[in-house]
């Protein structure tokens, strides 16, 4: 009976014994009542409900998967400077401070949620703001499947970070390679947490990836041809793509690896005919796309800011949109190079390495482009372009050391070792991590109406790329002396040095976060010197820049017609901006209580079933069909709002007395996104 | 801030100290870079070759990078500024060429190496080589001498000059086996038969490792690699098989047991079938076409 109402839920879960787990946990929970407190206090609650929450504005949603992001950074930041202290300390007879079953948590957690619910979400959040903006658009196809879509992913996030303090984590690494995250070896609830925190979360992405590749090929605005699309935009329309065909593969392996743990069958065990290797395969059919899933949108931000302070047009652009194109296509093509010590034939290995060599051709073109865009250009070097630049020099680095590992022969001596691990981050965090700060620092202004302190993010920066190669020159030394990657412990003392290397370069990272964090308070105390109102302050190029910051609810009050690439940079030639239009009614779509609610039922969903909460899983899974039904037959999902009410919109928002901003509260919201009359 | 920059950039290029190592003036712990057989100096050639060619592209990238970066800065009027040029088809062929010419010479090398240097592919050598049976267990390195009859725990010995054929099996979970010194890895997989050649040029103690996490004990399941004269080494086996501990089946189901931080230990064999029972008797029986070994050597390695 106890099991039929508890699953396997009992309150010895908790990690008391452990003291690590239990301060952050008692913190962490501290400060979450703490802001809790402090909304109520403010009694913001019901405006961050019916503002936030339950907004179907892109925009906002937006701000959301980043808010998102930079949380769970924290967190996957955290996890990092725990494992980096632990392998600096734990050196012949010292065993360092972390049990090992705390230690495999601890990377694995890290890695899922680095990849998962920071870059996803960030690269996520930033498409959600720019993309519509940029092809002048007032919302995205589906607004109210993007609300969906983000509240899947925060429940997951939500479900992850739960694992921390009931239950377990993974203890297999973020890519679960059976048979060690079999029930057999894994028992516990740490592997399910993981399953169900990536399954749930990837069908958001999938849905986002549905919803933006419709998005791009449906709404962009009149005479903006796919080839006089921002190339932003363009990488955004092929990483959808590439979402909407590998994220299925995810699903499916995770799918597989449920049945094997929830219903006894044999698709990757070692006993009954099944194979791990099914599993590995399918995986990397994910997840190599998916190092392409998260770093072309950082190229496309790259390409954007090379443009825009270098003042002159992208070079290339046909070029870096081929380069784009290929480097998808490809990306299918080399998922085996992650397993070239499987035992294939020398001929499949050979393919695949020749296969991953490849890609460095169109990646290698757009290194190129992006440094002809620098040329005869007048650089200014704003946090942006600093970003910008540390990434060119950064990821050639890595980009060789990819190559070589995509070499057969090197990788036998190279793989599983401290060397692939400093490849990976030499191409993800500049390759992707760095590309959305740029980003966050260049859209910030768009979205919230002023700029974020120089000053601070340029400090950022350099505590960034400097802590960034001494964390990770070391580990490439590491693998030159043969040390696998994840150990606890180790016997070796010619190791010791490169690791407390590495941890020094940790804290300095650690410096560049805490800039980023006095970077963004200073700049929201200081919003009023900061503030821009010409809703350009960078001297775009693109459509974002031709509309107020913030935008208003529909964006665009009169959809402009496109003639080139570059379509604000020539309307400014042409001064053709400021001319006075006709305002005509919009169709805006309403605010749905349905986003959250889904996350939320999605949430209990993965509870239970990591718990084995059969009941409250079935009911969990009724409610979001309930919530489907209810929606379908929902005829009042838009609301229009006249012409009278969007030229008033556009007065106060071209007045600089009545400039607002997100940061202020109520009268953006009372100006944009309610039907009352006007202040 | 400018006056930082050039100082910094000192420091930051100082820092992979592996490029002093790749000289080749370096101790043992290099171990990647210190190879002690025929394998692992053909890899290490390899990944310094890779890595010479694609230096040809990439220092002129970072040069570029920081050059431009300079001189078109926003402060310097001096400098060209041709705001809408954005297309010039001789720097598109170049930048196409390059990289493609760079790939088409790098395909050729993976072509090459991924045949000669394949894990399956026999070494040729007047010596017959010395079969040695690995098995992956929680949480140590089971390595079984059919032809002697005997068994060892986390210890390897070999004959220099001798080339060693290794059929490699798990009895848990998926590990990888790994004698940096000696060349590259192979997982070990249950249900499943993979195969790796190798052969010690030089006598010494080599470390080796499980480079795949396999769990709990996964920090400890390193072996020591011995490589010892052929007559020392024969001594050697003579002591095992006559040194008392014996690996029968009762012994055996105790060192199933998940263990960490295993001592080594050496064993004469009563289980002669033992590889292929862990081998079968985890799966059904199943021929995986692909993880049979090669019939014939291949074209012979230059030594």
């Amino acid at each position: 009976m106890e099991e039929l109402i508890f699953g396997r839920l009992t309150l010895r879960e908790i990690p008391y014994d452990n003291p690590i787990i239990m301060a952050t946990l008692g913190g962490s929970t501290m400060l979450l009542l703490c802001i809790a407190f402090l909304i109520w206090y403010h009694g913001k609650w019901s405006y961050l409900w019916k503002e936030w929450f339950t907004s179907v504005d892109h925009k906002r949603i937006g701000i959301m998967y980043v808010v998102l992001a930079l949380i769970m950074l924290l967190r996957g930041f955290a996890d990092a400077l725990l494992m980096r202290t632990q392998q600096a300390l734990a050196e012949g007879s010292a065993q360092g401070y972390l049990p090992p079953d705390h230690y495999n948590q601890i990377f694995s957690a890290h890695g899922t949620i680095m990849i998962i619910f920071v870059a996803m979400p960030f690269f996520i959040g930033l498409m959600n703001i720019v993309v519509p903006l940029q092809i002048g658009a007032r919302d995205v196809a589906y607004p109210f499947l993007n609300s969906v879509s983000f509240w899947l992913t925060a429940s997951s996030a939500a479900l992850v970070m739960l694992s921390l303090g009931l239950g377990n984590f993974s203890h297999a690494g973020w890519s679960g390679y059976p048979p060690l995250s079999e029930k057999h070896y894994s028992p516990g609830p740490g592997v399910d947490y993981w399953i169900w925190g990536l399954q749930l979360g990837g069908v958001g992405t999938l849905m986002t990836g549905i919803n933006f590749f419709v998005t791009i090929l449906r709404l962009r605005a009149p005479g903006m041809t796919l080839m006089k699309m921002p190339i932003f935009s363009w990488t955004i329309l092929v990483t959808n793509v590439l979402i909407m065909l590998a994220f299925p593969a995810l699903t499916v392996v995770l799918a597989l690896l449920a049945l094997d743990r929830y219903a006894g069958m044999h698709f990757f065990t070692n006993h009954g005919g099944g194979n791990l290797m099914l599993f590995t395969n399918l995986f990397w059919i994910w997840g190599h796309p998916e190092v392409y899933i998260v770093i072309l949108p950082a190229f496309g931000i790259y390409s954007e800011v090379a443009a825009t302070f270098s003042r002159k047009r992208l070079f290339g652009y046909t070029s870096m949109v081929y380069a784009s194109v290929a480097i998808a296509m490809l990306s299918f093509m080399v998922w085996l190079h992650h397993f070239f010590t499987m035992g294939a034939g020398a001929n499949v290995n050979a393919f695949f390495g020749i296969a991953t060599m490849i890609i460095a051709i169109p990646t290698g073109v757009k290194v190129f482009n992006w440094l002809f865009t620098f040329y005869r250009g007048r650089i200014e070097f704003t946090t942006p372009v600093l970003w910008t630049l540390g990434f060119i020099v950064t990821f050639c680095i890595g980009g060789m050391t990819g190559v070589l590992l995509a070499v057969p022969g090197a990788d036998f001596e190279l793989h599983n070792s401290e060397f692939l691990i400093a490849h990976f981050h030499n191409m993800l965090i500049p390759g992707a991590l760095f590309g959305y700060f740029a980003g966050y620092a260049y859209w910030f202004p768009k979205v919230f109406g002023f700029k974020l302190d120089e000053v601070w993010g340029k400090r950022a920066f350099w505590l960034w790329i400097v802590g960034f190669y001494l964390a990770f020159m070391p580990l490439y030394a590491l693998g030159f002396m043969g040390m696998p990657r994840r150990l606890l412990h180790y016997d070796n003392s010619h190791w010791q040095p490169y690791l407390v290397v590495a941890l020094g370069g940790t804290l300095i990272i650690f410096g560049g976060i805490l800039c980023q964090i006095l970077q963004l308070t200073f700049s929201i105390r200081n919003r009023a010197q900061l503030r821009d109102e010409t809703g350009d302050p960078w001297d775009g190029r693109t459509l974002e820049w031709s509309i107020p910051s913030p935008p208003p609810a529909y964006n665009f009050a009169r959809i402009p017609q496109i003639h080139t690439r570059d379509a604000f940079h020539s309307m400014k030639k042409q001064a053709r901006h400021a001319e006075e239009v006709d305002y005509e009614a919009i169709l805006l779509p309403r605010s749905s209580s349905l986003g959250p609610i889904m996350g939320g039922l999605t949430f209990v969903l993965g509870f239970s079933l990591v718990w084995y909460l059969w009941w409250s899983a079935i009911l969990a899974l009724a409610g979001l069909l309930g919530c489907v039904i209810v929606r379908s037959w929902d005829e009042h999902t838009e609301e229009e709002l006249s012409a009278q009410e969007v030229r008033a919109i556009e007065t106060a928002l071209r007045h600089p007395n009545a400039s607002v901003s997100y940061a202020e509260g109520l009268p953006i919201q009372k100006l944009t996104f309610e039907r009352h009359p006007l202040p | 801030m400018k006056k930082w920059i050039i100082p910094w950039t000192g420091a930051l290029l100082l820092c992979p100290s592996w490029l002093w190592a790749c000289t080749g003036n370096c101790g043992d712990q290099w171990a990647v870079l210190t190879p002690r057989g025929m394998i692992a100096s053909h890899e290490k050639t390899l990944i310094l070759t890779a890595l010479g060619l694609m230096l040809l592209v990439v220092v002129p990238v970072i040069v570029m990078t920081f050059l431009f970066a300079w001189k078109y800065r926003a402060s310097n009027p001096r400098a060209d500024y041709a705001p809408d040029w954005d297309h010039s088809t001789l720097i598109e062929v170049v930048v196409w060429t390059i990289p493609t010419l760079i790939v088409a010479v790098l395909g050729y090398l993976v072509w090459i190496s991924s045949h000669t240097l394949s894990p399956y592919r026999s070494i040729v050598s007047k010596q017959p080589p010395l079969e040695v049976q690995v098995v992956a267990m929680d949480w140590k390195w089971l390595f079984i001498y059919p032809e002697w009859h005997i068994a060892t725990v986390n210890q390897l010995v070999i004959p220099t000059g001798v080339p060693v054929h290794f059929s490699l099996t798990s009895d848990a979970v998926m590990s990888s086996f790994f004698i940096p010194q000696l060349g590259g890895q192979i997982y070990a997989m249950a249900g499943m038969k993979t195969h790796l050649h190798l052969i010690a040029d030089q006598p010494g103690v080599f470390q080796g490792y499980n480079t795949q996490f396999s769990g709990q004990g996964f920090s400890g399941m390193m072996f020591e690699t011995v490589a010892t004269s052929r007559e020392a080494f024969l001594e050697w086996v003579h002591q095992v098989q006559t040194g008392g501990l014996v690996l029968d089946r009762i012994t055996f189901t105790a060192l199933e047991k998940p263990s960490i931080n295993e001592p080594h230990r050496l064993y004469s064999l009563a289980l002669p079938d033992l590889f292929d029972n862990i081998l079968s008797q985890d799966t059904t029986l199943r021929t995986m076409t692909m993880m049979s070994p090669s019939p014939a050597p291949m074209a012979a390695i230059e030594d």
